[in-house]
């Protein structure tokens, strides 16, 4: 069977998809459903198996078992060049040989269609490269290339379209001026878009749904404010965004709240915002939900929380403030301060009180290190 | 990282000549000077014993075409069907190491270099015990019916282009390994992904960008067939002398140094013809 051009498009599913490389388990046992039209991100450090999937569901990797599913159309033995799929790779691999011109045309050659010439120029209009269509891949900058890759897929009209860190290779400006490009072709072309990418911000920016894998397996789905505002894992919490994650103990109710208790200080969350199942839970708070008032002043705010520490470090960042605060215990705790103007501005040594609206709170199973997720080192590429 | 600026200026005027020059003198030494003498002498008259004097005699370079004219002709046909046969057997090899080899890479690059480790003159002579008529390959040849002339193998123009591709196809085999293993497996994933049937990536992917590795392997293999007279001597019959096997003659026999060398300078000229149309037809300025 060959692909259709504008085929009714359907959604991609997944079904307990696993790929081994040997002993190790890059997929492990994932199910997925990914709505025709939608813009989707599976976003993860390296090697957490992100990119195994993509090429999975590009038919460039075979799947140890699973099934994967194109509407009604099982795929998943279906070779890579039989498949209504396309990939944007992450170095782009344009074909050095070809010029702009055969590179974007050679899908549609393949498929036999002979009068290119048309689609081939609306699709320079669309990445907007007029006229480079006799340059040859090698006289193009990053930017330049990664669009070239981009209309080279698009022209297919395929029924998924995959990018595997596309922007990995471009610089900072570059990137967020790509981003919002992808984004708007997206909504003009209207096809799915699955977006793999270790980069959270890019991922938040660009997609609807994200889906944040580690370990072969997916730790939480959903919209980027529902992943920010409500992660159900330490590694979420972690890994998009920063969080404060103290380990606690459930010590009672008070109507839809949960009383806690951390080291001896009492706190309140909301009963609804607990994902764990036992009394130890890892209570977490994101930095800029946190207000810094010095110590003295009065704190004794209702359905608020508080905590006492020291400022140990204080940098001052344009738009906003760090802070991290040293707690009795030995924790340090972040703080993030919008320079709104008004705020007293509290230097390193200083006394204290971290005080936020106890809805703020959310409670994570208290498993495994309370660390999982934090990048030490910045990862480029997977 | 930026030098101090006088000092790459200075360094810059010098430097490459100073680089240079052992290289161009053993140039000059070794191959400028003996290859004007070898093109004066072309043009001498004279004999031996009396020596030879400078008469501008061009009459010679006619004589010698007509003498010789026909081992010109089956010097380049060896090489050609030599390289041609040496570029069918050497793509699969450079193709299945550079991809399909895995950890077994390393291995298989050191045993297509390995004959190098005995000597060419060695190596063909055990060819002409192999093919020798009493020995049991032409025997068992002959009794599957297998078509040869008069019967054997050894002194005859197929063991000489056998010796030719045998002799030359690790110089084909190394660069097409080189360009293979240097294109990014990403393109060729890309051409699948753009609907192109594995025949299709390699026609349309794979093959134009190890064209660089082809006209490299292809001259590598070429011109030294085109020269040699070693697998002529030991493999051929009379009937298949090359012009390398005229030189020979000509200059050790029958000292007649003129012809010898006339002979030397058009194989020369014909291959720098040759190669160039080649390359100019191959335009690998295209190809990155």
């Amino acid at each position: 069977m060959t692909p259709t051009a504008g085929a009714p498009a359907g959604d991609l599913r997944l079904v307990e998809l696993t790929k081994d490389f040997g002993s190790a388990v890059a997929v492990d046992c994932l199910s997925l459903t990914i709505p025709a039209g939608s813009f989707f991100a599976l976003l993860g450090p390296s090697g957490c198996g992100k990119t195994t999937t993509l090429r999975m569901v590009a038919g460039l990797e075979e799947p140890t078992s699973g099934r994967i599913y194109l509407g009604d159309d099982d795929v998943t033995d279906r070779k890579a060049y039989k498949r209504p799929v396309n990939t944007v790779f992450q170095n782009y691999a344009l074909f050095p040989h070809l010029n702009v011109f055969d590179n974007i045309a050679f899908g549609l050659r393949r498929r036999g269609v002979k009068d290119v010439k048309a689609q081939v120029d609306r699709m320079l209009d669309v990445v907007e490269l007029q006229g480079f269509g006799v340059r040859r891949p090698s006289q193009l900058s990053g930017g330049q290339q990664q669009r070239i890759a981009l209309a080279r897929a698009l022209i297919n009209t395929p029924q998924v379209l995959l990018l595997d860190e596309p922007l990995g290779a471009l610089d900072l400006k570059l990137r967020r001026q790509m981003q919002l490009e992808l984004k708007r072709i997206q909504t003009d072309v209207g096809l799915t878009f699955v977006h793999v990418t270790h980069d959270q911000e890019e991922a938040m920016t660009m997609a609807d749904t994200i889906a944040v894998m580690n370990n072969g397996k997916i730790e939480q789905l959903g919209s980027p404010v529902d992943l920010y505002e409500n992660p159900s894992t330490v590694f979420v919490a972690n890994f998009l965004g920063q969080s404060n994650l103290v380990a606690a103990q459930i010590v009672g109710t008070q109507g839809a709240d949960l009383l806690l208790d951390v080291q001896g200080r009492k706190l309140t969350m909301p009963a609804a915002r607990n994902c764990a199942t036992g009394d130890s839970v890892y209570v977490g708070v994101r930095p800029e939900k946190v207000r810094l008032v010095p110590a003295g002043a009065s704190v004794d705010l209702p359905g608020h929380n508080v905590l006492d520490g020291v400022v140990i470090d204080a940098s001052y960042t344009g738009v906003t403030t760090q802070y991290v605060v040293r707690m009795a215990w030995g924790q340090d705790l972040m703080v993030i301060a919008a320079n709104v103007g008004n705020e007293v501005r509290l230097t390193a040594g200083a006394n204290a009180h971290l005080v936020w609206d106890a809805s703020d709170t959310f409670g994570l199973e208290a498993t495994g290190d309370i660390a999982e997720g934090i990048e030490t080192i910045d990862e480029a590429g997977s | 990282m930026e030098l101090p600026k006088g000092r790459a200026r200075r360094g810059s005027r010098s430097l490459p000549y100073v680089l240079l020059s052992p290289g161009m003198l053993w140039l000059v030494i070794f191959f400028l000077v003996p290859m004007a003498t070898l093109a004066a002498l072309s043009l001498q008259t004279g004999d031996y014993e009396q020596g030879f004097t400078l008469t501008w005699n061009w009459h010679i370079y006619s004589e010698m075409w007509t003498r010789y004219g026909h081992h010109f002709i089956r010097s380049f046909s060896y090489a050609f069907v030599a390289t041609v046969a040496a570029l069918v057997i050497a793509y699969p090899l450079a193709y299945a190491i550079a991809f399909k080899a895995g950890r077994w890479k390393n291995l298989l690059l050191v045993l297509v270099i390995a004959p190098f480790f005995t000597s060419f003159l060695v190596r063909t002579l055990a060819w002409q015990a192999i093919l020798a008529d009493n020995g049991w390959v032409t025997s068992t040849l002959r009794s599957l019916h297998f078509p040869m002339q008069d019967g054997r193998l050894l002194n005859t123009s197929f063991a000489v282009i056998c010796g030719l591709t045998y002799n030359f196809l690790p110089f084909m085999v190394l660069p097409l390994y080189a360009s293979l293993e240097r294109i990014d497996p990403r393109v060729v994933e890309a051409a699948s992904d753009l609907y192109a049937r594995p025949i299709t990536a390699f026609r349309r992917v794979t093959f134009p960008l190890s064209l660089p590795g082809v006209v490299a392997g292809t001259l590598l293999t070429f011109i030294p067939a085109a020269g040699d007279y070693v697998n002529a001597t030991f493999l051929g019959s009379p009937q298949d002398q090359m012009v390398g096997n005229v030189v020979d003659k000509q200059f050790l026999v029958s000292n007649d140094y003129p012809i010898a060398s006339a002979l030397s300078m058009t194989m020369l000229v014909a291959i720098l013809i040759l190669v160039s149309l080649y390359i100019r037809r191959a335009g690998t300025e295209e190809i990155v």
